[in-house]
C-alpha cells in the first residue's frame, strides 16, 4: 500500500512527463491548471491516465472543483 | 413530432409524448463502458409518476418552486418532468457551481424542493449556509451509499407513493423554469422563463434540425444549460427521439460513445470542439505522404460537391474513416455557448460534418440565430429563427451596433430584479449587449460586447462584479474587475479576459508579496472565472454619491491606456 506521500509524488511525475513539465518544478500545492497551463479538457486527459496508473474509477464528482495535486492525491488515496 | 401550437405547457406536451413514443427508447445512460440504463418511454412515465405524486403528497403544489443540481442522467429528466407534471417551477442550477453558490441560488429563487447527487448533497451540507433557506422543505439525494449520514435528506430512490399522481396543467405565460445566466455575486440573474418561451424556442429549432424516432442525441452539455435543456430533453422527447448520457466525460469514453450508439446530433462547446479539431488534424498529419495527398483530394472533392448544401451521403461515403469515427450517422454538431472560431467550423465542414453554429443567450430562451447550412457559412452566426425579430440599433459608421430581440422566447425578466429587466428588455426588445451587423444576405455577424463581462470557450458567463469577492481587503486602496474587451474593443469574440485593476495607497508598489496574495486569492476562483492580468491605474475611481464604482466612467478612462503596456500578466 502507497503513503499519501509516495501517491502524491507519483502524480506530480506523470503530470510533469505527460505535460512536458521539467521533473522537479512541481509541487504538491501547486494549481495544476496554473501550472501546468492546462483547460478542464486536458485535465480530464491527465485523470485518465492516473487511473490508469494507478489501476482506480475516480468518478468525475470526486474531482469537481479540484485544483492541487494535494488534494487530488488525497482523492485517488481514498481508493486505493 | 407532436404539433406544439396545440399545447400550453411543457408538462402537457411531454405527457402525450410519453404516450405517443411509449414502446421507442428514451434515455440511455452509459457509465464508462457499462450501459447502466436503458428506457422506453413508458418506463420513463413509470419512473416519474410514482416521484411526481410523492411530491404532491408533500405539499408541492402549481407555482411552487424546485431546484436539479446534478451531471447528465436519466434522473435529471425524471425529476424534472415530475416537476413539470406537478405544475412546479424548475430551478436548474450548474452542478460546478460551489456549494456557497449553490445555497445563495437556492436562497434566491427561492425553491422549496431540492433533487441532487449523494455527493454534491455531501459538500453543500458541510458548508456553511449563507443567511437561511428556510423554504427548503424537502431535499431529495440520489445514489446514497447504504447508511451514508444523508443530513436531512430523503433518498430520492425511495422518495415515491405508487398512486397516480394528478395532472397539474399551466398555461403559456406561466413560469416554467429559472434559469441563472449567470451571477452568484452581487445580483444572481435568475431569468424566469415561461412555458410559451420553450414550445416557441423548440419549434423554431426542429425546424432546422429535426429529430424523428431512432434518433440519438449525445448529452454532454450540463442539461441546466439552456442548450442542452432545449436540445437535450424537451426537444428529443416531443419528438420520441433517444438522449444519451454519460456519467464520465473522460475523453476516450465521449469518444466511444459516438460510435457505440451511432449519434445522430451532439451539442458541444467551443473548447471541445477545438479539442477534436486538434485530435484529427494530429492523425491527419501522421498520415503517410501517399495516403496524406488521397486524402486531401477526398477532401478537396467534397468540397467543392457541398459548397451550396451539406450532403451525407456523399460525404459519408469520401470520407468513410473520419465519419466512422463519428458513428457514421451524426447528421450535424450543434455548437453554442460561446463564440466559436470560424476556421474550427470550416475544419468540420471540409470533412462533410455540418456544425450548426448559432448565436443566442438564455434570456432570448436559447438561440437567436442559427446557420441554416444553405449555404454553409463559417464567417457568421447565421439567420435568424423563424418567428425571431433581431434588429441591430445605433450603428456606427460601419453598420456596427447593438443586437436586439424580440420573440415569444424572449424571457419574461429577471427574478426579483424589476431594474435589471427594465436595463434588458426595453418596449419589448430584448438589448442583448452583443454587438453585430447584418451582411446583404440577412447573416448576422458579431463583433464584440457592449457589456462589461466574458464567455469563456467553455461556455461560461463571467461577470466581473461577480469575482471581485474574492479579492475583498485586498491591501490596497481599491480595486475592481474588467472584461478587458469591454475596456479595450478589439471587435472580437475570441480570447476574451480579465483584468484585475488596482489603485494604491500613496507611496505603495505592487510587491512580491502582494502579487503573492493576488495569485493566491486568484487560485481560489474556479479555473475559468480567474482574472489573467492586472492593470495599476493611478486615479481614485469615481464614484457615485453613494459610493459606488461609476465602472462605465472607469472604464472610458482605463481605454486611453495602452492595453500592452499597461496590462501585466498575472
Amino acid at each position: 500500500m502507497r503513503t499519501i506521500e509516495q501517491t502524491t509524488q507519483e502524480i506530480l511525475d506523470l503530470a510533469s512527463k505527460h505535460f512536458n513539465v521539467p521533473a522537479g518544478t512541481l509541487s504538491p500545492d501547486d494549481d495544476f491548471f496554473r501550472k501546468l497551463g492546462i483547460d478542464s479538457l486536458q485535465t480530464l486527459e491527465m485523470l485518465s491516465h492516473l487511473e490508469n496508473h494507478f489501476g482506480i474509477e475516480l468518478p468525475d464528482y470526486e474531482v469537481q472543483g479540484v485544483s492541487d495535486f494535494r488534494t487530488l492525491a488525497s482523492r485517488i488515496q481514498s481508493r486505493l | 413530432m407532436l404539433n406544439l401550437a396545440n399545447y400550453p405547457s411543457i408538462g402537457a406536451a411531454l405527457k402525450d409524448a410519453l404516450d405517443q413514443f411509449a414502446s421507442e427508447v428514451c434515455l440511455i445512460e452509459s457509465d464508462r463502458e457499462r450501459e447502466k440504463e436503458r428506457l422506453t418511454y413508458r418506463d420513463f412515465q413509470q419512473r416519474a409518476h410514482p416521484l411526481a405524486r410523492a411530491l404532491q403528497d408533500s405539499g408541492f403544489k402549481a407555482g411552487d418552486r424546485a431546484a436539479i443540481i446534478m451531471t447528465n442522467q436519466s434522473k435529471w429528466l425524471i425529476s424534472a418532468y415530475a416537476i413539470f407534471y406537478a405544475g412546479g417551477v424548475l430551478v436548474p442550477l450548474d452542478y460546478k457551481l460551489t456549494s456557497t453558490e449553490h445555497w445563495q441560488l437556492l436562497q434566491h429563487s427561492g425553491v422549496t424542493r431540492l433533487v441532487t447527487e449523494f455527493p454534491i448533497w455531501r459538500q453543500l451540507a458541510a458548508s456553511p449556509v449563507p443567511g437561511t433557506v428556510s423554504n427548503l422543505v424537502t431535499i431529495l439525494v440520489t445514489e446514497a451509499p447504504p447508511n451514508a449520514d444523508l443530513s436531512g435528506a430523503q433518498r430520492w430512490e425511495e422518495f415515491r407513493t405508487e398512486a397516480s399522481p394528478a395532472f397539474v396543467p399551466r398555461t403559456r405565460k406561466d413560469p416554467a423554469t429559472i434559469v441563472y445566466s449567470s451571477g452568484t455575486g452581487g445580483r444572481p440573474k435568475g431569468c424566469v422563463m415561461t412555458h410559451e418561451n420553450y414550445l416557441e424556442q423548440c419549434v423554431a429549432l426542429t425546424s432546422l434540425y429535426p429529430f424523428a424516432p431512432g434518433f440519438r442525441y449525445l448529452s454532454i452539455l450540463p442539461t441546466n444549460h439552456a442548450i442542452d435543456f432545449m436540445v437535450g430533453f424537451f426537444g428529443p422527447f416531443i419528438c420520441g427521439a433517444t438522449v444519451v448520457h454519460l456519467r464520465t466525460l473522460r475523453p476516450e469514453f465521449v469518444r466511444e460513445a459516438f460510435t457505440k450508439y451511432k449519434i445522430t446530433y451532439v451539442s458541444l462547446v467551443p473548447l471541445v470542439l477545438k479539442n477534436l479539431q486538434k485530435g484529427l488534424q494530429a492523425r491527419f498529419d501522421e498520415l503517410p505522404a501517399r495516403k496524406r495527398r488521397v486524402f486531401d483530394a477526398l477532401v478537396a472533392i467534397n468540397k467543392t460537391f457541398t459548397k451550396s448544401r451539406p450532403r451525407l451521403g456523399l460525404s459519408r461515403r469520401l470520407l468513410r474513416q473520419v465519419h466512422d469515427n463519428f458513428g457514421g450517422e451524426l447528421q450535424a454538431i450543434i455548437v453554442g455557448g460561446a463564440f466559436t472560431e470560424p476556421q474550427t467550423l470550416q475544419f468540420f465542414y471540409d470533412l462533410g460534418i455540418p456544425v450548426a453554429n448559432g448565436y443566442g443567450l438564455t434570456e432570448a430562451g436559447t438561440a437567436i440565430t442559427v446557420n441554416d447550412l444553405h449555404p454553409f457559412r463559417a464567417d457568421t452566426v447565421g439567420k435568424p429563427l423563424p418567428g425571431m425579430e433581431v434588429r441591430v440599433v445605433d450603428p456606427d459608421a460601419d453598420g456596427i451596433g447593438q443586437v436586439t430581440v424580440r420573440s415569444k422566447t424572449v424571457m419574461s425578466g429577471y427574478l426579483n430584479e424589476p431594474e435589471l429587466t427594465a436595463e434588458a428588455i426595453v418596449d419589448g426588445w430584448l438589448m442583448t449587449g452583443d454587438l453585430g451587423r447584418f451582411d446583404r444576405d440577412g447573416h448576422l455577424q458579431l463583433f464584440g460586447r457592449k457589456k462589461n463581462m466574458i464567455v469563456t470557450e467553455e461556455g461560461k458567463n463571467i461577470y466581473p462584479e461577480d469575482i471581485e469577492a474574492v479579492f475583498d481587503s485586498l491591501p490596497v486602496k481599491e480595486f475592481c474587475v474588467f472584461a478587458a474587451n469591454y475596456v479595450w474593443p478589439q471587435r472580437s469574440m475570441v480570447g476574451e479576459q480579465l483584468v484585475l485593476v488596482i489603485h494604491f495607497e500613496p507611496g505603495q508598489t505592487l510587491t512580491e508579496e502582494l502579487r503573492r496574495d493576488i495569485v493566491l486569492r486568484n487560485g481560489r476562483l474556479l479555473n475559468y472565472k480567474r482574472v489573467h492580468g492586472i492593470l495599476v491605474f493611478d486615479e481614485d475611481f469615481p464614484r457615485t454619491a453613494s459610493l459606488k464604482i461609476k465602472r462605465s466612467v472607469l472604464a472610458e478612462r482605463l481605454a486611453q491606456l495602452d492595453r500592452s503596456k499597461a496590462v501585466q500578466s498575472l
